[in-house]
């Protein structure tokens, strides 16, 4: 699937995460910029997360930005479910 | 006395929007964590909310605390979509705000069964705290208090019912202290849980002292916290002194002797001591986490 | 060669010496004296009425005889408003002096200008007790060819009493002087209370500069440093910025987290055992371990506990305890707020000390060796209650060493305060990367997750489980914390030292290797 608007979930507080996604035009694929305070040791994780849950909602032609700020796994989860979710506009939210 | 014991001296109300206070909510020894989907959420951040507050009560260790989740009414967009995501995840209790009459508290209780029929889950695990916040719903605490065996508490809403009265909240309380009244007699009738509303000001720990003694006094069980700092004084206030619990110890051990003996009613010093003083002094060892051996 | 920890230590370093493995906390003390010699201190003579006073700085310094590969000290009583010693290092640079070693009793973050002259070689060697901000990832990063050496408060007069920080001069910012030196920190429009760190570099430098902002008819009183070891003084604008010097009152933290923390510190500390009438206390000066001060001072009121003396970094709290009859002394090293300075100034109870007397462990007994119960804080502990006070989760340097060893192997009851994770970095550890304080001299660790007892002292945790608390072996902790935030990546170093940590009697307690920035 590929995003039908831009949305965005999360804060910039710590141990939040902010994602911010836009469609992009068709067959573009994929471009994230994941930037974390914890990237060092938690970089990898934190793209394999990410990767993971695009994959199962088949997401592409998709722009994803995330700010990280040490958020948990259940929360990065959380975030990026919600800001999917309202790219597709199955779910109301800001940006809309 | 209640049906089932549980410690419920301090509810502590998490954001439901917070990952920092969610993950954290369990260390601060509260007897109760209620993560907030109504008041506290903004109403273009339910669903990140939901599905935060979701995904957190599957993973994070609240240790011995109850896990309660406040969910929106029925009556906004919100509140189905919360059952959904909630009830199949049982938490110890679900929250519901601004209850004002038995028939709602049963089709409440109506879509939640069909959810956790659709799930496999038994309908006697999660209970149902009723939030009673306007004042239709103190003229019919009674009733919602009394005719479900899933209702095991209900609380009274200080900032709402003050709204709803159209009168302004004053720290001594006044104005809401008939309904106080009305929902501690109800809960007592009922024989269930009553919790007391939140102390708004968090640097006046004085305040909240003489706030939670007059809830005590008056038959609360406990008291809702919006900073974990007030918990240890609530929790002073409602726990025993020495002297109760050594008291409550000699009452109890002395049942526990009359009964083996097969004597019903028994005295000491002189003063007739009956069923009611005996459970009395049981509640007081348990919140004391004393037993008598 | 390995010590006694486990850490790798070279035998040898260029620019440093001879290294010696740490052996044990108290390996080296119970000799009864220090195998090293002690070097005599420089003699000087003055004529009578020979001035003292010179116009500007760099006339003070001219006359202080600058040369390259010399040694510089300052005291850290300014803490982040110090300026002077970045002015000293600029006019020793404009002279061309080269391959300075810098040796200030601490560096903060005010002292990020002086990068710049670590990248040209006018600094080549560091000897401090704490490297923060861009010095501290500069140097993690390899910056300098010499590895920089951590000491303790306690270890730096050692240090300074057997030669291996050698000073040449010795620039002491003082908020009060008089004509011939005799300086204070304890009034005057700059104050900052105790000026203890600064008693040694007086006592041991070849030449001494007092700088002030506030010359005061002779003499200046209290002789905190007298006119005996000066030899220039200097009259400036300014010897820092004031509003970051000292202000007002601390205040008690109201992070609900470091107060959770802090209550059951305080719960440990009353059930431990050595809560009673006649204690000695020192608490740190921010967070969660000043919070416990809090905490204690409840229970001492409602238990009608007294104490005797309270210990090292005095923030407005412990003065308020010892005005309220709590405490019958305070021994002041280092003040926090404006507050202090006027009580030290003024209350025969409250007692400027030295560093010599707070924490070298070479003398015939300072005063950590007094105390009873001490509160701490970590970046990092690790399953042998080994704490890191130095190095970050990023790996940068960024902390400080400062009392942690000296009041940790003193006291009687070491309690270790911090939250058991950090914007998901978990602070209990498998093995810490860096250590300052050897676990051996560490109690109790109390975390908002549970409180763990070292395992070499039962009966603490059998008083502490006998009062109910939370008790947790500290595997069991670590492994609750890392299922919670998931397992960090490992940082990776090269081989090259960037830094070594002194142990307080002189031995390696570990090193740092340079940091690999991915």
């Amino acid at each position: 699937m590929k995003p039908k608007i831009a949305a965005q979930s999360g804060t910039f507080e710590s141990s939040d995460v902010i994602f911010l996604i836009e469609p992009l035009p068709d067959n573009s694929g994929r471009k994230l910029e994941i930037s974390s305070t914890v990237m060092q040791q938690f970089g990898a994780s934190f793209n394999r997360i990410v990767l993971e849950m695009l994959d199962s909602y088949e997401m592409t032609d998709i722009h994803l930005i995330a700010k990280d700020k040490g958020a948990l796994e259940p929360t990065i989860k959380a975030r990026l479910e919600t800001a999917i979710k309202r790219s597709l506009e199955q779910q109301e939210g800001t940006l809309k | 006395m209640t049906k089932n014991f549980k410690k419920r001296r301090t509810m502590l109300y998490i954001p439901g929007n917070n990952p920092a206070m969610i993950q954290q909510g369990g260390v601060y020894g509260a007897d109760s964590i209620l993560l907030d989907l109504e008041d506290a959420v903004a109403l273009n951040q339910k669903d990140a909310a939901r599905a935060l507050v979701r995904n957190m009560i599957k993973v994070v260790d609240f240790y011995d605390a109850e896990v309660c989740v406040r969910i929106n009414h029925l009556s906004t967009p919100f509140g189905l979509a919360d059952l959904e995501e909630i009830v199949p995840l049982q938490p110890s209790a679900i929250r519901y705000p601004k209850t004002e009459s038995p028939e709602e508290v049963a089709e409440l209780l109506k879509i939640i069964e069909r959810i956790e029929d659709r799930h496999g889950l038994p309908h006697n695990k999660m209970t149902l705290h009723a939030m009673i916040e306007t004042a239709m719903g103190v003229q019919n605490v009674f009733n919602i208090a009394s005719m479900f065996s899933r209702v095991d508490a209900i609380t009274i809403g200080g900032q709402d019912l003050t709204a709803d009265m159209n009168i302004v909240y004053t720290p001594d309380g006044v104005g809401i202290d008939f309904a106080r009244k009305r929902i501690v007699m109800a809960a007592k009738a009922s024989h269930i849980d009553v919790i007391d509303t939140v102390f708004p000001d968090v640097n006046d720990e004085e305040g909240l002292r003489r706030e939670t003694e007059y809830a005590k006094k008056i038959g609360f069980t406990g008291k809702a916290v919006i900073n974990p700092r007030q918990i240890d004084i609530i929790h002073k206030v409602f726990t025993p002194t020495e002297e109760e619990i050594r008291k409550a110890y000699h009452i109890v051990k002395e049942f526990q002797m009359n009964t083996a003996a097969g004597i019903g009613v028994f005295a000491i010093d002189g003063k007739m001591i009956d069923a009611p003083v005996v459970a009395r002094a049981q509640y007081i060892l348990k919140l004391a986490n004393v037993t008598v051996g | 060669m390995l010590n006694s920890l486990g850490r790798e230590i070279p035998e040898y370093i260029e620019g440093i010496g001879k290294l010696e493995p740490f052996q044990g906390a108290l390996a080296k003390l119970r000799k009864g004296w220090m195998d090293e010699p002690t070097i005599p201190a420089p003699n000087r003579a003055y004529l009578p009425h020979q001035s003292k006073l010179c116009k500007t700085l760099e006339e003070a310094i001219i006359r202080s005889n600058p040369h390259n590969g010399m040694t510089v000290s300052f005291h850290h009583h300014l803490r982040n408003g110090d300026i002077l010693l970045v002015q000293t290092l600029n006019i020793l640079h404009n002279m061309g002096i080269r391959e300075i070693t810098l040796a200030s009793s601490s560096l903060n973050e005010c002292h990020d200008p002086i990068l710049p002259y670590l990248v040209d070689g006018t600094v080549t060697r560091i000897f401090s007790s704490g490297i923060r901000n861009q010095l501290g990832r500069a140097i993690a990063l390899g910056v300098l060819e010499t590895p920089v050496v951590i000491h303790s408060h306690g270890g730096r007069v050692r240090s300074i009493h057997t030669g291996k920080i050698k000073i040449d001069l010795a620039v002491i910012p003082a908020s009060a002087a008089d004509c011939e030196g005799n300086a204070t920190g304890s009034h005057g429009k700059s104050a900052f209370g105790s000026i203890g760190y600064a008693v040694i570099d007086a006592r041991y430098a070849k030449e001494v500069i007092v700088v002030t902002d506030n010359l005061v008819d002779y003499p200046c009183i209290p002789l905190s440093i007298s006119q005996n070891f000066i030899d220039h003084v200097v009259v400036v604008d300014s010897i820092g910025d004031a509003s970051k010097i000292a202000t007002g009152t601390t205040r008690i933290t109201k992070s609900p987290m470091d107060l959770r923390i802090a209550k059951l510190a305080a719960d440990v500390i009353e059930h431990s055992g050595f809560f009673v009438p006649g204690f000695a206390f020192q608490v740190g000066a921010g967070g969660a371990s000043l919070a416990v001060a809090k905490f204690i001072r409840e229970k001492m009121r409602d238990k009608g506990i007294k104490g005797s003396f309270m210990l090292g970094g005095i923030t407005s709290y412990c003065v308020d305890m010892l005005n309220d009859g709590l405490f019958e002394t305070l021994f002041d090293v280092q003040s926090f707020d404006a507050v202090v300075s006027n009580s030290l100034l003024n209350n025969r109870r409250h007692i400027e000390i030295p560093a010599a007397l707070y924490a070298n462990p070479f003398n015939c007994g300072c005063i950590t060796n007094k105390i009873d119960v001490v509160v701490l804080g970590a970046l990092e502990i690790d399953v042998d209650f080994n704490v890191n006070v130095i190095t970050g989760s990023e790996g940068y340097i960024r902390g400080a060493s400062g009392g942690h060893s000296d009041t940790a192997s003193g006291a009687k009851l070491t309690v270790v305060v911090c939250p058991s994770f950090r914007g998901r970095i978990p602070i209990i550890k498998k093995r810490v990367h860096t250590i300052v304080t050897p676990g051996e001299t560490v109690h109790v660790l109390v975390t908002e997750r549970g409180i763990c007892v070292n395992p070499a002292f039962k009966e603490l945790e059998e008083n502490l489980r006998r009062a109910g608390l939370n008790i947790k072996d500290i595997h069991d902790l670590e492994i609750e914390v890392d299922t919670i935030t998931g397992v960090p990546g490992p940082l990776e170093y090269t081989d090259k030292i960037v830094g070594v940590v002194e142990y307080r009697d002189g031995t390696i307690i570990d090193v740092i290797h340079q940091l690999k920035e991915k």
